[in-house]
């Protein structure tokens, strides 16, 4: 019962889901677009566990002093303030309020900069930082060792030296066409290999899952 | 610039720093800002979908209409449905009815999967093989000037490369003969694939680094000493010197515990 009705569930709907694909029918539209809006809905309540699980574990490490609790604090500070400042605004009365149903909260000013003062500096510094990182790793892995290395080196050196402004004029327009020769042609046939390979790799694991093979989302229990 | 926008233009130069300051190790500063930013994100996300996916497509649509049912006001109420089915996620809080959950995943995952089979097919398989069969220019073969993408022979080498790459990975037969020597064009092609899309990702980080360079030097440390101005005061470079001094009291403070440690012998490692 805790099992076989998951596993008729998913048989069903995904059964449904791949035979509404070849239907025009109008019924049918209206369904995929109804269940669309369902698994929507059902994943928006799901990440509501994914913040719970954030407060909870935050809550019990400053609750039981754990290693560096005092960070936690700022955690549940900083997620209890923007969503403070999501909720309220001023409407256009430029009265202040808790607005749930209206969008005052989007357009709160402390929202807009905690996005843009905090959210977007640290996103975008730790995207750059891997700059540092993916050069470290390269350094030890491009060593030209054999054909398959260098060919990986050679082509990575003329993707990445293409636009150096000391090339000059002619050493730069072919260092430049060659980068974009590399890029749309050997590295489009490779994208592609594996784009193939993904696409039906992910067939065959939906069709697992639908056929009630791969249970692994029922989890323990 | 005023001087509000400035003190939370210093706030993301600090905190620029602070994630900078791991390159060195992990530090306090860092620490704070990465705490900082899971909270600020998961707080962004959660008034997010509120505004932007649960009042839309829920709430609005169980008050728009004449079908009256205790508070309902609303011409679609099986949209309780899905509100029902996320309400029962929930039920992972209890450890006695935490299999009620796996309704709603299986309905999730059966129409996602079940979604997923004929998109992937068209999308991903269907049209990469119908580009790359269908697209090859004979009457321009060699093209024009040098390496050029639009001519014959980089379309054969795509089309090559592609049945090369995928054969490579087709793992259920050995690597031997013609088999093998078409799985080693495979990989010829895949490492210079790799290397350029490794060469791409290098650049769009170092593209990264140097807007931050750039963030940091205009609109934070030049603002801070511009008094053409008008809301200039001395306040603009008092706090500019108020983060150098944090930077350079960290670096020192480190000095002198490497000056201390300097001369003790190390651990021994594992």
């Amino acid at each position: 019962m805790k099992r076989q009705i998951p596993i008729f569930l998913v048989f069903v709907f995904g059964v449904f889901m791949v035979f509404q694909y070849f239907s025009p029918h109008e019924a049918s539209e209206w369904i995929y677009k109804f269940l669309m809006d369902w698994i929507y809905i059902i994943g928006i309540f799901a990440m509501a566990l994914g913040i719970w699980s954030l407060i909870h574990v935050s809550y019990d490490k400053i609750k039981h002093k754990r290693h560096d609790w005092g960070y936690s604090v700022v955690t549940l500070a900083a997620l209890f303030t923007m969503m403070f400042f999501g909720i309220t605004g001023f409407n256009e009365n430029g009265e202040w309020g808790f607005y749930f149903m209206t969008q005052e909260g989007l357009t709160n000013p402390m929202f807009r900069n905690f996005f843009n003062h905090i959210l977007v500096p640290i996103e975008t510094t730790m995207f750059s930082l891997l700059a540092f990182f993916i050069a470290s790793a390269a350094y030890r892995a491009f060593r030209a060792r054999n054909v398959l290395a260098t060919m990986l080196l050679v082509s990575a050196l003329i993707v990445m030296l293409r636009f150096n402004p000391y090339f000059g004029d002619t050493f730069g327009f072919y260092m430049n066409k060659t980068a974009a020769w590399l890029l749309n042609v050997p590295n489009m046939a490779a994208k592609r290999a594996i784009l193939i390979g993904i696409g039906l790799g992910m067939v065959g694991t939906a069709l697992k899952v639908i056929l009630g093979i791969e249970r692994g989302y029922m989890g323990k229990g | 610039m005023e001087f509000g926008t400035f003190l939370w233009t210093t706030l993301g130069a600090m905190l620029t720093l602070a994630i900078f300051s791991f390159l060195y190790k992990d530090n306090p500063f860092y620490k704070f800002a990465e705490h900082l930013v899971v909270g600020v994100s998961a707080g962004y996300w959660a008034v997010i979908l509120w505004h932007n996916g649960l009042v839309p497509n829920l709430f609005e649509r169980l008050q728009d209409g004449d079908w009256y049912l205790l508070w309902l006001n609303s011409s679609r109420p099986w949209y309780l449905i899905p509100a029902l089915l996320g309400v029962l996620m929930w039920t992972r809080f209890s450890k006695k009815y935490a299999w009620i959950s796996r309704w709603p995943i299986a309905m999730y995952i059966g129409i996602a999967t079940g979604v997923a089979i004929p998109l992937e097919m068209a999308n991903r398989v269907n049209k990469q093989l119908y580009a790359t069969m269908s697209n090859i220019h004979w009457s321009n073969f060699f093209g024009s000037g040098f390496l050029d993408t639009a001519a014959g022979y980089s379309e054969v080498i795509v089309f090559i490369g592609t049945i090369a790459g995928l054969i490579y990975f087709f793992f259920s037969k050995a690597h031997t003969g013609t088999f093998g020597v078409i799985a080693k064009v495979g990989i010829y092609i895949l490492m210079i694939g790799f290397g350029a899309s490794f060469g791409l990702t290098v650049m769009a980080r170092i593209s990264l680094f140097i807007q931050r360079i750039q963030f940091m030097h205009e609109d934070w440390a030049l603002v801070a000493f511009d008094k053409t101005n008008p809301n200039y005061s001395g306040w603009f470079p008092a706090f500019f010197w108020l983060v150098a001094l944090i930077v350079i009291g960290y670096i020192i403070k480190e000095f002198i515990i490497y000056l201390k440690n300097k001369d003790k012998p190390k651990p021994e490692k594992a």
